[in-house]
Formats: C-alpha cells, sequence, structure tokens
C-alpha cells in the first residue's frame, strides 16, 4: 500500500510539477478577453489604442514615473516607452513578469512601439530565448523581429574610428557612461551596435566588455533588437571568442 | 547617430528638485558668501571641475579640451577637470543631487531657468557683478593673464538674458536661435514662391498642400509613402513664440503664470486641425526634423541653428542611410510670424555659471577659467561648429570670424553653406530676438507650454475631439502635471518652509538677548556720559 501511495503520489507531483512548468512557460500563451495577438498588434493601425498581455525581459529606465521596457510574448516583442509606473511597481517587473498593457502604438524614428501606456500585472511567467538573427541581417525579414531579444553570432569587430573599436557617443564625443557605439561585421556588411547606457550602464559586464574590445575581435552577442532609422540593436551580452 | 535620451530628460520636474533643494537648505549651514580676494594666490595649485555640454558634436569636445589646455599653460597652478554632457537636462539634474551634498563643479554650462532653480539654495551660485567690475581680476581686468573682454564687449543683450532680480549670475557662452529649414524644391513644385518671411497661414497652406496622395498611396510631392510637410522639434518654443508674436500672455518677470489663456486655445484649434490631417508633427511624436527633411519627407523644418550641421542634402552629419538621402535645396529662413513687420524669434544657447565654495581663492580661480571661454579663441571655433554665433563684439568682429563668414558654402564641412547661414539669421535678427522671464519654476512653465501641443496633436491623431471641454480639461491637466497651481511657479522659491527649527528659534533667541544687553549698555553709557558731562 504505501508502494502504491509512493507511487501515486510521485505521479501526481510529476504531473503538478509539469502543469508549473507549463502555465510558467505559457505554453498556449492564450489571451484574455479583450487583449490583441500579436498579429492584430502588427496590423494595428498607427495612434491605435492596443491592448496586449506580454511578459518583461529587461528594463530600460524609470524616470519621473515612467518606465521604458522591453517585453515580448511568444509571437513577437512589444517596447513599451515611457509607460506610466510608479517606482514601486518598477521593482517588480522583473524578466518574465506577466503584464496587461494598455496604451497606443507609435512609430518614432522606425522604431514602432506603444507609448502613453498604463499597465497591470498578471499571473504567467516567459522569458524569450535569444533568437539567432545574424543570418537576416540586412534582409528585409530582419524587421519582422523588431525589440525581441536576439542574438549574433561570429561577428567581427570592425573600426568605429580612427582605429577604435568602440566611441563612447556616436562619433565619440562622449565620455565613460555614455552610449557605447560600436561597429560588427557579417558577410562583408558592417552594422552599428550599441550599449545602450539606461539598460547596461558603466558598472555592467557588458558595458566593459566592450570597452575591451579589440578591432578584428570575433563575438557572440546578444541583445534587444532595437530600431533608430535602421537596426540598431542594443546589446546586453558580448563574449569574445 | 543621435538619439531620444533628451526626450525623457525634458520632462525633468522642476519643483520636485525645488523642494529637494529647500529640505537641503534646512539642514546645511550652507556656505557664506563669495567675497573677491584682494589677490589671487598663484603660489597655490587649484583643481577645478568644468561641466560641459556638447551637441554630441566630437569637434565641440575638442576645442573645450585646447580651451582647458590653453588656459594651464596661462595658468599653471589651475587644473581643469571637465566633464562631459550631451544634454542640458542631465546637468540640471547632476548639479541639484550635488548642490545637497556641497559636491557642485565649480564651473557649469546652463540655462538661466535652472539657475533659478540652483538659486533655491543660499550662495549656491556666485554673483558675478562685482567680479565683472572687480579692477584687477573683471572683464578686462589689469591683472587677468590672457586677452580677455571687456564687459563693453560682451553682447549687452546676451548679458542681460544672464541676470536673474537684477543680479547676474552668468556669462554667455554661445547664442542661437530657431530657423525654419525648408525643402525649397517642394515648395517650388507645389506651385509655391517662398515669401522674404515665413507666415504661419504660408506654412500651414503649403503643408495642407503637400498631402495630396497618388492613385498609389504616394504623396505627389515626394513620390513617397511617409510625409510629414511640418515637424516641429522644441514645442515649448513654439508656443512661446507664436505667444510672443501674438503679444499674448506667457509670464510675467515676477513669475506669475498667463500661459492658459484664450490666445493659447485659438493657436492650439489651429494646430489641432494640422495635426489631424497629419500636416503637422512634432519631434517627441514623431522624430528628429533632420532626418525627415534628408529624406525629403518634409518640407518645413523648425530647429535650432546649433542644429544645422545636420540639415539639408549635404549636411556633414547626418542620421539617415546615404540611400534614402534626396537632393534638394535649402533655404533657412526665419521660424514663421504672424506680423513680419514685427518679427520675433526665441535667443537660447548656453551660458555659464560659477559655483560658490567655502574657499574664495578657488573660486576666483573657476571665474578667471570662466572668463576664458569668452575669448576669440575659444568663441569663433566653437561657434563654428554649429550655427551659433559668438556673444562677444570682439569676436564678432574679428577678421577671421568675418573671413569664416564671408566663406559660405566654399566647402560642406567647415563652412557649409546651411550652417553659416543659421548664423546669419542669428546675427542679423538680435534685435528682433527674445528670452523668456526667469524665475524658479520657468522650466517647468517651458515645458508646460510645449506638453500643451504634444498632448493636442497626440490627441488628434487619435481620433478625440478637441472643443471646450477638451480643453478646459487639459488646461487643468497640465496645470497639475506640471505643479503649477501651487501658487505661482515664482512662489515655489519663496514656499512657507514651516516652522523654524528649534535650533533655529535658540539661535535667534540668543541673538534677540544679546541686541538687548547691547542696546542696554548703549544707553546706560550714554546716560553716564551725560552724567558726567552735566
Amino acid at each position: 500500500m504505501k508502494k502504491y501511495l509512493a507511487v501515486m503520489l510521485t505521479v501526481a507531483m510529476t504531473f503538478a510539477l509539469a502543469g508549473c512548468g507549463a502555465s510558467g512557460e505559457s505554453a498556449e500563451d492564450e489571451k484574455s478577453e479583450g487583449v490583441m495577438t500579436y498579429a492584430e498588434y502588427v496590423a494595428a493601425d498607427l495612434d491605435m489604442e492596443v491592448v496586449v498581455e506580454t511578459y518583461v525581459q529587461a528594463k530600460q529606465s524609470w524616470w519621473d514615473d515612467k518606465a521604458t521596457v522591453y517585453t515580448q510574448d511568444k509571437d513577437g516583442a512589444y517596447f513599451l516607452y515611457d509607460m506610466a509606473c510608479s517606482e514601486e511597481d518598477y521593482e517588480k517587473l522583473t524578466p518574465g513578469t506577466k503584464i496587461k498593457v494598455t496604451g497606443y502604438k507609435a512609430e518614432w524614428s522606425g522604431e514602432v512601439e506603444i507609448i502613453d501606456a498604463t499597465f497591470e500585472i498578471e499571473d504567467g511567467s516567459y522569458v524569450a530565448e535569444a533568437l539567432d538573427v545574424t543570418d537576416l541581417l540586412g534582409s528585409d525579414d530582419l524587421i519582422n523581429h523588431q525589440n525581441e531579444f536576439v542574438s549574433f553570432k561570429d561577428m567581427t569587430v570592425e573600426d568605429s574610428g580612427d582605429g577604435a573599436a568602440f566611441l563612447y557617443s556616436w562619433d565619440g564625443s562622449g565620455s565613460d557612461g555614455d552610449d557605447l557605439y560600436f561597429n560588427v561585421s557579417s558577410n562583408g556588411q558592417t552594422y552599428t551596435f550599441t550599449v545602450e547606457s539606461y539598460l547596461c550602464d558603466n558598472t555592467t559586464e557588458v558595458y566593459n566588455t566592450v570597452k575591451n574590445l579589440k578591432v578584428g575581435d570575433t563575438v557572440d552577442m546578444e541583445g534587444f533588437l532595437y530600431w533608430y532609422e535602421g537596426v540598431n540593436p542594443h546589446i546586453t551580452s558580448v563574449t569574445v571568442k | 547617430m543621435k538619439n531620444r535620451k533628451q526626450k525623457r530628460l525634458l520632462s525633468l520636474l522642476a519643483m520636485c528638485i525645488s523642494a529637494v533643494l529647500l529640505i537641503g537648505c534646512h539642514g546645511s549651514k550652507g556656505l557664506a558668501e563669495f567675497q573677491i580676494p584682494e589677490e589671487f594666490d598663484t603660489s597655490r595649485d587649484y583643481e577645478i571641475t568644468f561641466w560641459a555640454k556638447n551637441d554630441t558634436n566630437k569637434t565641440q569636445t575638442a576645442i573645450y579640451e585646447q580651451a582647458i589646455a590653453d588656459f594651464e599653460k596661462v595658468y599653471p597652478n589651475i587644473q581643469v577637470n571637465m566633464r562631459l554632457y550631451t544634454n542640458y537636462g542631465d546637468i540640471y539634474n547632476d548639479v541639484i543631487t550635488n548642490i545637497s551634498t556641497g559636491t557642485t563643479p565649480n564651473v557649469c554650462i546652463t540655462y538661466p531657468d535652472h539657475i533659478a532653480t540652483y538659486l533655491t539654495g543660499a550662495n549656491v551660485v556666485v554673483p558675478l557683478d562685482n567680479l565683472f567690475a572687480n579692477e584687477k581680476y573683471g572683464l578686462g581686468g589689469s591683472e587677468i593673464l590672457f586677452d580677455g573682454v571687456t564687459q563693453d564687449e560682451v553682447i549687452g543683450q546676451f548679458l542681460e538674458e544672464c541676470a536673474i532680480d537684477g543680479q547676474h549670475y552668468a556669462i554667455p557662452f554661445m547664442r542661437s536661435t530657431e530657423a525654419c529649414y525648408v525643402n525649397k524644391t517642394y515648395v517650388e513644385a507645389l506651385g509655391y514662391t517662398l515669401p522674404e518671411t515665413l507666415t504661419w497661414d504660408f506654412v500651414w497652406e503649403v503643408s495642407e498642400a503637400a498631402m495630396a496622395m497618388d492613385g498609389d498611396g504616394n504623396y505627389v510631392v515626394n513620390g513617397q509613402n511617409i510625409l510629414i510637410p511640418f515637424i516641429y522639434k522644441s514645442t515649448d518654443n513654439m508656443m512661446i513664440q507664436m505667444l510672443k508674436q501674438k503679444d499674448a500672455g506667457y509670464s510675467t518677470d515676477a513669475g506669475d503664470i498667463l500661459l492658459f489663456n484664450d490666445t493659447t486655445k485659438e493657436l492650439l484649434y489651429t494646430i489641432a486641425e494640422h495635426g489631424k490631417s497629419k500636416a503637422f508633427s512634432t519631434f517627441k511624436i514623431s522624430s528628429y526634423p533632420a532626418n525627415f527633411l534628408n529624406a525629403g519627407q518634409c518640407i518645413f523644418a523648425v530647429d535650432s541653428t546649433a542644429g544645422a550641421t545636420w540639415m539639408g542634402s549635404d549636411a556633414p552629419l547626418i542620421d539617415i542611410s546615404e540611400d534614402k538621402v534626396v537632393q534638394f535645396e535649402t533655404e533657412v529662413m526665419m521660424v514663421p510670424q504672424f506680423d513680419t513687420e514685427n518679427p520675433r524669434m526665441i535667443s537660447q544657447g548656453p551660458s555659464i555659471c560659477v559655483f560658490n565654495k567655502a574657499d574664495s581663492q578657488e573660486v576666483l580661480a573657476s571665474w578667471l577659467f570662466a572668463q576664458y571661454l569668452l575669448t576669440n579663441d575659444v568663441q569663433i571655433a566653437y561657434s563654428g561648429t554649429e550655427g551659433y554665433i559668438p556673444v562677444t563684439s570682439k569676436a564678432q568682429n574679428a577678421e577671421e570670424y568675418v573671413d569664416y563668414l564671408s566663406r559660405s558654402g566654399e566647402d560642406n564641412t567647415e563652412h557649409y553653406e546651411v550652417k553659416i547661414q543659421a548664423s546669419r539669421l542669428m546675427l542679423d535678427n538680435i534685435d528682433h530676438t527674445f528670452v523668456t522671464p526667469v524665475f524658479n519654476g520657468s522650466a517647468s512653465l517651458r515645458d508646460a507650454a510645449g506638453q500643451l501641443i504634444e498632448t493636442t496633436v497626440k490627441s488628434v491623431r487619435r481620433g478625440e475631439s478637441v472643443d471646450e471641454a477638451y480643453m478646459e480639461k487639459l488646461y487643468g491637466d497640465v496645470t497639475s502635471l506640471y505643479r503649477l497651481d501651487q501658487g505661482s511657479a515664482a512662489t515655489a522659491g519663496k514656499a512657507d518652509l514651516g516652522p523654524l527649527p528649534e535650533t533655529a528659534k535658540i539661535l535667534l533667541t540668543v541673538l534677540a538677548v544679546v541686541w538687548i544687553l547691547i542696546l542696554a549698555y548703549v544707553i546706560r553709557e550714554a546716560v553716564r556720559k551725560r552724567k558726567r558731562v552735566g
């Protein structure tokens, strides 16, 4: 009897854990009533009110009761710019946190985002795996992954100007603590990537890794596929090979 | 490549910051008023900090570095450590934070609006009038070791912009205004001829005409599916200048708020009309006017003359890919006017303030460096980096500067035509420039002026009705957002600080008792003397 009970308990626990996993990973990622799917969000016109359920992937900044957050569900990403958020709630927005966001779809320099938004925290959790988009660089398909957590493999660090492997600010006019700009190439094409200092400041590993890059280094990178007049990824990790 | 950080930082709430300063003042003794030393002690070494701002422009950084190196050659006992910023909001924020900890920089690039907030703390910023006039170390002083400027050589109007309540707390560093960078090619393609001076009516009319589309969903004028004919970078300036041109209220010199008036409402109705048709947008809503202008997706781009190097098909600084740049003729014009006979445009640009320290010799060293930034070498070099103009007649009249202006269009770098035209626009219209009153809270009022436009345009784009009820709510919301309803903004600095701390009460009581005793002693002595005389 004891053996039977033990087996039953084990089976029950296994199912329970699997259930937790399914909920935590939001396998189905079903949307609540009145909430758009990612496809509906993409189809929505600019300036339209949008309601989405999404998961926090990273936080860029909080200021003056406004938060800027990178979020993503299983189908695509949503960049939340200056969303109404108390400092207390900002602390709750840890990676994976599910939130329901109501705001307006907007576009700023090619970056499609949700602005003037409010949010509420819901049950559920999802942290996206980085999608390798190296082969999509330079293609029209890349924009379909805008704002997603992505990775780039085996790219080569190029001269950012005067032999430097990176610049403080876009033209080198900045100083330590400012955004870092660096050029990397793949398949003969060069792209400018950024370490956004609000997202990863000068105390972070990625900021200091980029400061130590050398022209010619081969690197793997992860980050968010931000847009500014073209692709301008906000890099969160760099591994020198 | 520029970014949007300034958008976030411009939303600082000065009123909150004032509160922080006021709290800070209660808890600290503060510095004594600065007294000018008789002599500058050159036997000592000084290390001063300079917080500078550049327009994400590498050349400007290099000019600051050169100025510091040159200054240190003249004064080898003064070491200047520079900290660079790329926007005024960050400097403002950091100064406020450092006032409460007593770690302000020595010299700082700033705006008078911001200084008005710094002044909430006692003796934080050095009043400069006595320094200006000081025979040895003042402007043109006998002991200055470089070719400085006299007070008369600083353009009077720009110097006055640095005065708060009749006292100068800064010296001007550079001046600029706003310009309308026009795609003349498209204006003419639409069948219009640019007038000598742009009017608002002309700009609205051409902008609406440009919205005509062909059967393929492209705009006829540019053959593209993107066009925002009129984009304004700084909507606070837009509202301020419109009100000034209409001689309507904004604020009094004393800080009473007049912004929420009927003229403002009329202007917002007009702006709403063109925001709804999407013939008009703003930097905050769409992006940099320069990016759209250079891509042939904007006809009237209003931005600072200090942003001229980004404007036009051949701009030396560009933020869009080369394949997106469209060739067109750029005309640099005054911002649109209501009365072309009496044009009005904003005067803006960085100023320099000196922070007070316990060591008056250190303050004097700081003042010497601040003055050095007015020398011809610095003024002429820095003004050439953008459509700035020097703030001294000495630099403006210098052969080198006159030569620089005369070579407009010789190349697309140092002598980029649009940039030099932008400088000329300011030089030719100094008498038509104005500034808004500066008081504690004026920075918030400025933000509020821009917010009225931003909110209205967003609303109409989202299909909301803009009517009297909307306006009433908008005025209320913006007043509340910028805390303009907590007495006048001007009185924020004079806010009731609550009951005096116990220590202050004791000190005042002791002082009163001492005065009574002194008075009693004096009276007693006088009586005795009279008795002796009698």
